[in-house]
């Protein structure tokens, strides 16, 4: 009884969730441009998405923003969770992180238009009228992808004893080598973590990235904002039915891999 | 002691660090070949003076010579000296085989049969043939600290340093590994520098015992040395059980302490200078009441296995005794020492700080708790 | 020792550098902004102007307080349904609630007026049954259902994670000292899950009192929250000045919301970070 009740709450909150992804879903096999009624079966939208260059175009613009964004966060700030990790004042530390924390704790609209405020100040100063462009996207995305990446590797560094290095270096390493040879294969899982973070927030950002970009360079959500003030086709649900799928095979596969993993880490602890 | 020429001598050596003092003035010769052991307690500078001659911090006045080449500002990695760390520090992403590769590797042995054979040969010494391929994670305590030393033996070391590497390991695991460690050293004839607070390990190890305490060095000596005629009283205390005695050397071999005049082996002391007498529980004999040279109340009787380990009030002085013959609380015994097993020491700033057992303390199973870690750095 | 150091300030150097740039600066140019006229000359006037916005500030305060504690209440539920479930079970619906973060929020957001609709899917099956149609959309009702729905996962994880870590003997300790199911609640689960709650209420509260895009599309434009005010004075009204002051405001509100909040909770990492 009490576990009919359970799964009964756990399918009232999943229904909840899903059901407006659902008419996303079926919606984007209308056979009309109707985003309320479904009219009849059809794949229409999806050959109309592959020739919808904005959007095609924009969804390029998307990736090579996350990638770039994430990879220049993942080295800034896995230097930035070393140098953290080794200063000894804690009070230098811990105003070191309350600063890192504050594009994760203020609002996301606050962040964007701080930003925004920065790069046309600067862009008046220097004379330029049109500064919002790929740069300031790329900036923003890396301040607020660094925190993520940070509060990742930090706790891998912390696990890591600290005598690794002073051990690489004894045996002949110098302190450059030491790092790569010792401390970056301690800590790559929590870099990994950090860089899967950092690509999907990148990929997902719609609020900063509307105050700081500029007509020149647009990304998908900023794409899907202009839409949705007008009339939304439904060439953008089957892109997000798309993506959907895709998400959900990603989550499928990494979930397999960690019980695989799992069951490997049991079978050597058995041994 | 060891006729070998001196292969690391510390001079004048002071650190200290957020304006406490560290080590102050540490004056230290090592011998090549020698088996020398740091001992003290927390805090008393033994593993800093380790990590300085290692390279991972700099003193800030002293020299450190290597085979007599000033070292000072040589990093860690170009010094002939390895570390055995504390928890061993052994680099959990390679496998047991790569761990004993890792510093050939460094050094750009491109020949793989090379590096293999001397792993192999590790390997064998530590007694971990067919290991590996084990990964690290999977060894017990006992087996991880064998290929620390592998890993540090595998790149030919003139000198080892060791950082309490047997602490984390339970008792009879450590007899073991202490006689290990020490055939191994006497198999290599490499210089090995042991730093423990455990002055049982460091008597039955080493050629010579470093006592420390408070950043300063008490006493170099060999075991036997610094058993049977410490320094101070600190030495005293720290090494084994002692009654520690205030006592006045009257003359060249006589003594008076609690209260009469005895006859002892010692002279060149000034006349009528104060002293501290030490007198090892198990020196002392036990007699029936009215005999023997003093004679006190039993206040305590503790039965240890091997002997009884009696306290006895003598003129308000609490005595440890160590003695098979059995006694009861509030009996009243005799006791007589022999003039050789009177240690007089000259006074020190230790003096009247411990030797009195009036409180039977607990500080000697703190000292020596092997769980007790080091927080120097 | 010494020698290190430089080392150790070379690799802080390009993230402390970014920060001061791109943290703390655009802080300050908010500041500036909003202390300043157009020809950048000091004034209060955005300051004062803000009088007018009291109404905007109470009604996203409103919203968000009640969105989150709709949250809370189905999300607190869930978790501990999640964390006494089998391992397989736990990771099943820990990736279903996580799916739809990954989901574009404009989208999303954007079906639910299909839903909503007067002649929507809910008011069609309603017509059914022979009720309504009821009027949903562009009502605060449904700016709030916009927030419990995009926020919900944000509090649920929190709350999960702590409760999966809640160490089970605790709960058969106090029942063993006699606690009832509600007093074990109570007594026990409820106290040790507090960091998850604190962090999952900031998790919630702050994105939703901050929002513009949900008020905009499921409100008809017709309840204005504080985020649309601010949208409004930077794409559309210009007024930075305005949109700074505006921003700086709702920046302490925050602060302060906050502060309050990690006064609750004695572990205050857990409370900054999930």
């Amino acid at each position: 009884m009490k576990k009919a009740l359970s799964n009964f709450y756990i399918a009232l909150i999943m229904i909840f969730l899903y059901a407006p992804m659902l008419v996303m879903i079926v919606l984007s096999f209308n056979a009309s441009a109707s985003t309320s009624v479904m009219t009849g079966f059809s794949l229409k939208w999806y050959g109309e998405l592959f020739n919808d260059t904005t959007t095609l175009a924009a969804l390029r613009n998307t990736l090579v923003l996350a990638v770039v964004s994430s990879v220049i966060s993942i080295v800034i700030g896995t230097a930035a969770a070393v140098g953290i990790n080794n200063i000894k004042k804690k009070w230098l530390q811990s105003s070191i992180l309350t600063v890192t924390n504050v594009p994760m704790m203020n609002p996301e609209i606050v962040t964007g238009v701080s930003l925004m405020l920065l790069f046309v100040f600067v862009g008046k100063l220097v004379g330029m009228s049109d500064v919002l462009g790929f740069p300031t996207l790329l900036i923003a995305h890396v301040t607020f992808n660094l925190p993520y990446v940070i509060l990742s590797v930090l706790p891998k560094l912390r696990q890591t004893d600290t005598h690794l290095a002073e051990a690489a270096q004894d045996l002949g390493c110098t302190p450059v080598q030491s790092f790569f040879k010792v401390i970056l294969p301690n800590i790559s899982s929590g870099i990994i973590t950090g860089f899967i973070m950092a690509f999907t927030l990148s990929l997902d950002d719609f609020i900063i990235s509307y105050f700081v970009s500029g007509p020149k360079f647009q990304t998908l959500p900023i794409v899907i904002f202009s839409m949705t003030k007008k009339k939304v086709k439904p060439d953008m649900y089957a892109l997000s039915t798309l993506i959907f799928v895709a998400v959900l095979v990603l989550l499928v596969l990494m979930n397999i891999m960690q019980v695989r993993s799992e069951k490997k880490e049991q079978s050597k602890q058995e041994l | 002691m060891n006729n070998n020429p001196v292969i690391i001598d510390l001079q004048n050596i002071s650190v200290s660090f957020d304006g406490q003092t560290i080590l102050n003035n540490i004056n230290l010769q090592i011998h090549d070949g020698e088996f020398v052991t740091l001992l003290g307690p927390s805090g008393c500078g033994k593993t800093t003076t380790l990590r300085i001659i290692a390279g991972f911090q700099q003193p800030d006045k002293g020299n450190v010579i290597f085979e007599g080449k000033n070292i000072d500002g040589v990093p860690a990695y170009k010094r002939q000296v390895n570390t055995i760390f504390q928890r061993y520090a052994l680099f959990p992403h390679l496998n047991v085989h790569d761990n004993i590769a890792f510093g050939l590797k460094v050094k750009k042995i491109k020949d793989k049969k090379v590096i293999n054979k001397k792993v192999d040969e590790m390997l064998e010494l530590v007694n971990l043939k067919g290991f590996g391929s084990r990964n690290i994670n999977s060894l017990s305590g006992g087996q991880q600290q064998r290929v620390a030393i592998a890993r540090a033996l595998a790149v030919d070391p003139r000198v080892v340093l060791l950082d309490e590497p047997l602490g984390a390991l339970d008792l009879k695991l450590r007899k073991d590994m202490q006689i290990e460690l020490k055939n191994i050293q006497q198999k290599l004839g490499i210089t090995f520098i042991y730093v423990t607070h455990d002055q049982e390990e460091a008597l039955s190890m080493s050629d010579t015992v470093v006592v420390m305490n408070n950043g300063e060095i008490q006493h170099i000596g060999t075991p036997l040395d610094v058993y049977n005629e410490p320094k101070n009283a600190f030495v005293a205390d720290f090494i084994g059980e002692s009654n520690i005695l205030d006592g006045v050397m009257h003359e060249d071999f006589s003594v008076e302490f609690s209260g009469m005049r005895f006859q002892c082996v010692d002279k060149g002391f000034k006349k009528d200078e104060p002293v501290d007498v030490v007198i090892r529980p198990e020196d002392i004999d036990v007699l029936p009441e009215g005999q023997g040279m003093l004679s006190g109340k039993v206040t305590s009787v503790t039965f240890k296995g091997v002997h009884y380990e009696i306290i006895v009030d003598i003129d308000g002085f609490k005595w440890m005794i160590q003695t098979t013959q059995k006694s009861e609380v509030g009996d009243t015994i005799g006791i007589s020492i022999k003039p050789d097993e009177m240690h007089i020491m000259k006074k020190s700033e230790y003096s009247g700080l411990y030797g009195d057992y009036s409180s039977f303390s607990e500080e000697f199973d703190e000292l020596s708790d092997p769980t007790v870690t080091e927080e120097e750095e | 020792m010494k020698q290190s150091s430089a080392v150790k300030s070379f690799i802080n150097a390009p993230y402390l550098l970014w920060s001061v740039l791109f943290i703390i600066a655009p802080m300050i140019m908010v500041v500036y902004y909003a202390f300043t006229d157009r020809n950048g000359d000091w004034t209060l006037a955005n300051i004062t102007a803000l009088g007018a916005y009291s109404q905007t500030f109470i009604r996203s305060i409103w919203y968000a307080f009640v969105a989150t504690l709709i949250c809370l209440v189905l999300a607190y539920p869930l978790a501990y349904i999640m964390s006494r479930s089998s391992m397989s079970k736990q990771r099943t619906i820990m990736m279903l609630v996580m799916l739809p973060m990954w989901m574009n929020f404009l989208i999303r957001t954007y079906s639910w007026i299909t839903l909503l609709a007067n002649t929507g899917i809910i008011n069609t099956l309603l017509s059914k049954i022979g009720i309504g149609p009821l009027h949903m959309i562009n009502t605060p009702g449904a700016v709030i259902l916009g927030m419990i729905y995009n926020f919900l996962p944000y509090m649920i994880l929190p709350i999960y994670s702590i409760m999966s870590k809640l160490d089970y003997r605790l709960v058969e300790a106090a029942q063993d000292l006699g606690c009832n199911s509600f007093g074990v609640l109570k007594r026990v689960i409820f106290p040790l899950s507090l960091p998850g709650v604190i962090s999952g209420i900031t998790m919630v509260f702050v994105p939703s009192v901050s929002t513009f895009y949900i008020s905009q599309k499921l409100g008809g434009g017709k309840y204005l929250l504080v985020g649309d005010s601010i949208e409004m004075q930077f794409q559309s009204a210009y007024n930075y000045n305005l949109g700074a002051s505006l921003s700086l405001v709702l920046m302490v509100m925050i602060i302060i919301c906050m502060i309050i909040m990690n006064k609750f909770a004695d572990n205050e990492e857990g409370a900054m970070i999930i």
